[in-house]
């Protein structure tokens, strides 16, 4: 068992308080996933690209601002939040500023324009506080609170994983197949960090989007080459998609209104989202790909 | 009209004070406010208590009734009115998966659309869908009715039993051992009471029946070879 929330806002006005809803939603989803939480939020884009990065020492930060610049030959703001950092790399150093970062032994959780990507072992109440997740404003996000089935409780077990540039997932369930996959993409030069079977559906979907496939064609993806349950969220620079396996027994509900689209395991993430006693409220069905994008 | 705000009471006091009013034989109808998708609401009832819930409930609610009336004024999670012996669960919204699962008796109407596995294993419930019903639903079903207005999804009543299935709509596949069987006068007999007790505007005529051809119920001498 999981819960996953995702929040997709229609209206710019509600952009500040993002992260405000998505932790209500994430905590009220506990019960289904104390393990570890984590949290994908699409903000503005940047002028270059935005590295979310982890280190459960703190003096591994120490410095990290000098060093990039020293190896880039710009100044690289670093921004600390608790056990992460985000960094403005301009896009062309990307590569240097990998090889500096796996140098110092940092991990790195995400890149991307708009993404930033914080996950922790612990209740999501407090991996919510520690990152001053309600703080975050943004377009939209999908969070994950994990009960560990495939691989261990740790930072880099928890959900979302991100296999490309602001592409992650969620997910509720187990792949069986995953070790098959996880072979078939190294044969394809694509390498997964973790023995996690949700990063092989991560790495799959952003492999078949690499080959030209459009979001909602990865998804549909899945359900020939995945085995196994899942309900997946796909968070995207341009907004999110859901796919449920045929058989469908993993939870999910969706609410729309005029400003928003949100999904969850269970309505109870939905019980404080504004307008929620009028809003549209459906199960997707199995099988079947959902996708909202601006 | 005793009301309770579950925003505001802990869910076993909520269950205890119905149960304890439903095995009293009050007479009171009890109204619950705010339940935000909690889980188990209103289950175990074990007489003939009225209970209205304002809002959408979450897994497992009206589980177990036997002769109270429950009135959903929202959606159901998965597992609703789950192993009902007797009463009325009556939800204005859709259902999500299992729902009426293992239900012994009583009558589950669901307004809205339900999903996967409807009167998944049911032993002797009525269910009326308005709406219409997701895949597997009726699996293994034993004993009872099961009533859609709207259409079917995959493998409808596969292995079942003796439960009746009447769809209106389409059904898009039959699952193992499951056919369309003739509509004979004591069915519209028993579909005209189901239809008028669930509220539901059609008219029996235009549905078809739905059960077990019974050729799973004895081992088939010619599939020796392939064991």
């Amino acid at each position: 068992m999981c819960g996953i929330v995702g929040l997709f806002l229609k209206k710019d006005e509600l952009r500040p308080r993002l992260g405000d809803m998505l932790t209500d939603m994430l905590i009220t989803m506990t019960d289904r996933g104390p393990d570890s939480a984590g949290i994908a939020i699409y903000g503005d884009a940047a002028e270059g690209l935005k590295f979310t990065v982890q280190s459960d020492d703190p003096a591994a930060f120490d410095g990290l601002a000098e060093a990039l610049e020293d190896a880039l030959g710009v100044s690289v703001p670093v921004t600390l939040k608790d056990t992460h950092a985000v960094l403005l790399v301009p896009a062309d150093k990307q590569a240097g500023a990998v090889e500096l970062l796996e140098t110092r032994g940092l991990r790195i959780m995400g890149i991307g324009e708009a993404m930033e990507i914080f996950k922790e072992v612990g209740l999501p109440k407090d991996v919510a506080e520690r990152f001053g997740l309600r703080q975050m404003g943004g377009s939209h996000g999908i969070g994950h609170t994990r009960m560990a089935t495939e691989s261990a409780v740790t930072t880099l077990g928890a959900h979302p994983f991100s296999t490309a540039e602001d592409q992650c997932l969620v997910h509720n369930g187990s792949l069986s197949n995953h070790n098959d996959m996880r072979r078939k993409l190294a044969k394809k030069g694509v390498f997964t960090k973790t023995e996690n079977d949700t990063e092989v559906g991560a790495a799959y979907i952003s492999s078949r989007i690499a080959e030209g496939a459009s979001l909602g064609e990865a998804l549909e993806g899945t359900l020939e080459d995945l085995d196994g349950f899942f309900t997946f969220v796909t968070g995207t620079k341009n907004g999110f998609g859901v796919v449920r396996d045929p058989i469908a027994c993993k939870p999910a509900v969706m609410a729309e209104t005029e400003d928003y689209v949100a999904f969850a395991s269970e309505y109870r993430a939905f019980a404080d989202l504004p307008g929620i006693e009028t809003a549209r409220v459906w199960e997707p069905e199995p099988a079947t790909v959902y996708f909202w994008e601006r | 009209m005793p009301t309770i705000d579950m925003s505001k009471t802990e869910l076993r006091e909520v269950n205890a004070t119905l149960q304890s009013a439903a095995g009293t034989q009050a007479t009171e109808a009890y109204v619950l406010e705010n339940p935000r998708g909690s889980h188990a609401v209103a289950v175990g009832l074990n007489g003939p208590l009225d209970v209205t819930v304002k809002g959408s409930t979450g897994y497992y609610c009206a589980g177990m009734n036997k002769d109270a009336t429950i009135h959903v004024e929202g959606s159901a999670g998965p597992g609703v009115a789950e192993n009902m012996m007797s009463g009325t669960v009556v939800i204005d919204g859709d259902a999500s998966q299992y729902a009426g699962a293992t239900g012994h008796g009583g009558l589950l109407v669901i307004k809205g659309n339900a999903s996967s596995r409807c009167g998944i294993s049911m032993k002797g419930i009525d269910i009326v869908v308005h709406g219409s019903i997701g895949h597997m639903s009726a699996f293994m079903a034993q004993k009872g009715n099961l009533v859609v207005l709207g259409d079917a999804g995959d493998a409808l009543g596969d292995s079942l039993y003796e439960a009746r299935l009447f769809v209106r709509g389409s059904v898009k596949s039959l699952g193992a051992d499951c056919v369309e069987k003739e509509m004979r006068p004591e069915h519209l007999e028993i579909l005209a009471d189901l239809l008028a007790r669930a509220g539901a505007d059609a008219k029996p005529e235009e549905f078809k029946r739905y059960g077990s051809a019974r050729t799973l119920y004895n081992f088939n001498i010619d599939n020796a070879d392939a064991y």
